[in-house]
């Protein structure tokens, strides 16, 4: 049913007024339901985004660090003597190469181990002065690393190498990923709260429009309206508010979204990058809009559904 | 309970209203409206003409009684098919009450709207009920561009355009011209000639004598009185005309 419609409608102009609420011949006029409201969404829409931007580029980190580091192992050599040392590191390397379900184990090369500590010890010094620094081999098992083949590998490689230690790659790891988790649900907590909060922004400025309209609400009850006839004069209004909201709470978001992963993408560490959004991760965002929409017009029929229960 | 005639569209039993905690602004109302009979509501101002009206076009519940409209028990009726029995009602308000910011059509077509008929369907009747109440020239301008007249003559195509089963009208002609009252008053005459039920409230006694055929039902401090004889069972042979 349309209550909105003029006899005088026709060209693209007026029908544009009547669908976008700007016309004389609305029921409802749009002007009295919108005031700050697709505002409200826009601000709304922008922030889910960017706060779903933020979990889902925290949980890609977390898969991506998980898959590399599930199969794992590292192996310390920890000698003072650095003839004895070398000798333990290959002898090492050569048994987790002989090891089932191996697929690859390596020794670090000295340069590249003085490369990882020297943020924190600093240049490389040589001769007498140097700091011993721990042999490291590096392998990759088949299968992610439990506690039982951890303990195997153990035994396997301190045969060989008394000084060595075995830890798998992903328990270091652990707190990072505990920390990860903590705010990908924190993300998915704003998500909501912000959904929530939208959702109390459409009923607040619906019952305004409702209070608003309320002589022209009775009189079209009075004319023989139904409830869900005027709902969906609401819900229309609500949703090309929501529609424009959404658009631009799309935009700002998607803006904010690029420039802080230029931000982090310029870090060039491997851990954030590892967060970057996929194409999957770009249509989600693209569909907070919609479910905003949607959110928007359920609530307004709800809204006014509720509301004209208690009229006659 | 009330006894019953076929055909009634209206019957009220023992209805009382009041607002709120007041006292009752009617009191024990009771009488039966027939198909194709034209009514006229009387009483002084304060009388309970609009209660008893609002009564009629279901804007209002009773505090106590009964009332069936078209054969259905209007107080227990479920609020979601109130619509379809306000459908069946034309209502002329004392206010007008014309939707402010929609132009003299648009609200002249609000009850076929309402009712889901289509634009192509709705605009010729719309416009020759419009020139009906000569303002055919005025179906753009919006209600605070026409005068109370006008309004008038808006509200009243706008409550007749969707020829309904019953026509309750409160003080119709109150703002226009004595010319325009009588072609109201045969407008009315015809539609109730056609089956429509007319109940018209007004103050206005010299009204009373341009419908020879009406009936008059007279209201005094909420209490309702038969003057004519029209609310008496069984109906006056002629009364029952539908």
């Amino acid at each position: 049913m349309r209550l909105f419609s003029s006899q005088s409608e026709g060209s693209f102009a007026q029908r544009w007024r009547s669908l976008t609420g700007q016309g004389g011949s609305e029921l409802i006029p749009q002007a009295r339901l919108s005031g700050p409201t697709p505002w409200v969404i826009a601000i709304m829409v922008a922030l889910t985004v960017i706060a779903a931007a933020a979990g889902l580029s925290f949980s890609n980190t977390a898969r991506s660090a998980s898959d590399e580091l599930a199969g794992g192992v590292t192996v310390q050599v920890i000698e003072a003597n650095p003839e004895l040392r070398a000798r333990q590191a290959e002898a090492a390397a050569q048994r987790l190469r002989q090891t089932p379900g191996v697929t690859e184990a390596h020794v670090v090369a000295p340069d590249e181990v003085q490369r990882l500590i020297e943020p924190w010890l600093g240049a490389r010094v040589d001769g007498d002065d140097a700091i011993p620094v721990p042999a490291l081999v590096d392998a990759r098992l088949r299968d992610p690393v439990d506690a039982e083949v951890l303990g195997a590998l153990r035994r396997s490689v301190r045969e060989v190498a008394p000084s060595a230690r075995v830890d798998a790659q992903s328990s270091w790891l652990k707190p990072v990923f505990g920390a990860i988790d903590s705010l990908q649900w924190l993300s998915l907590a704003l998500v909501g709260l912000l959904a929530f909060a939208m959702s109390a922004a459409v009923l607040l400025a619906v019952r305004t429009a409702l209070g608003a309209n309320r002589d022209t609400i009775e009189i079209v009850h009075l004319l023989g309206g139904t409830d869900v006839q005027i709902a969906r004069i609401f819900q229309r209004s609500i949703g090309f508010e929501a529609v424009g909201g959404g658009a631009l709470g799309l935009g700002l978001g998607t803006v904010v979204v690029l420039f802080l992963g230029q931000r982090f993408a310029d870090l060039g560490a491997g851990l954030v990058n590892s967060g970057a959004l996929g194409w999957l991760d770009w249509v989600l965002l693209a569909l907070v809009p919609l479910a905003g929409v949607a959110l928007a017009m359920i609530t307004a029929r709800i809204t006014v559904l509720r509301t004209l229960r208690r009229m006659l | 309970m009330t006894k019953t005639a076929a055909g009634e569209i209206v019957q009220f039993d023992n209805v009382g209203l009041r607002y709120g905690t007041d006292r009752e602004v009617l009191s024990d109302v009771s009488f039966t409206l027939y198909p194709g009979s034209f009514y006229f509501l009387t009483g002084a101002s304060g009388a309970g003409k609009t209660s008893l009206l609002k009564l009629l076009y279901l804007a209002q519940r009773p505090s106590r009684g009964a009332i069936r409209m078209f054969g259905t028990d209007a107080i227990t009726l479920p609020r979601e098919r109130l619509p379809m029995l306000r459908r069946r009602l034309g209502v002329v308000f004392q206010d007008f009450r014309l939707v402010p910011h929609l132009s003299a059509y648009d609200n002249v077509a609000l009850p076929l709207r309402v009712a889901g008929v289509t634009e192509r369907e709705l605009a010729k009747p719309v416009a020759d009920m419009l020139e009906w109440v000569g303002l055919a020239d005025r179906m753009h301008a919006q209600p605070a561009q026409l005068s109370g007249g006008e309004q008038q003559r808006v509200a009243i195509a706008r409550a007749v355009i969707g020829r309904p089963e019953m026509l309750v009208a409160d003080e119709p002609t109150g703002n226009v011209d004595p010319d325009m009252a009588i072609k109201l008053l045969r407008l009315f005459e015809a539609m109730n000639r056609l089956g429509t039920t007319v109940v018209v409230a007004t103050h206005d006694v010299h009204l009373l004598k341009k419908v020879p055929d009406s009936l008059i039902m007279r209201l005094d401090k909420g209490r309702l009185s038969d003057p004519t004889g029209a609310l008496r069972y069984p109906p006056r042979p002629h009364v029952a005309r539908g």
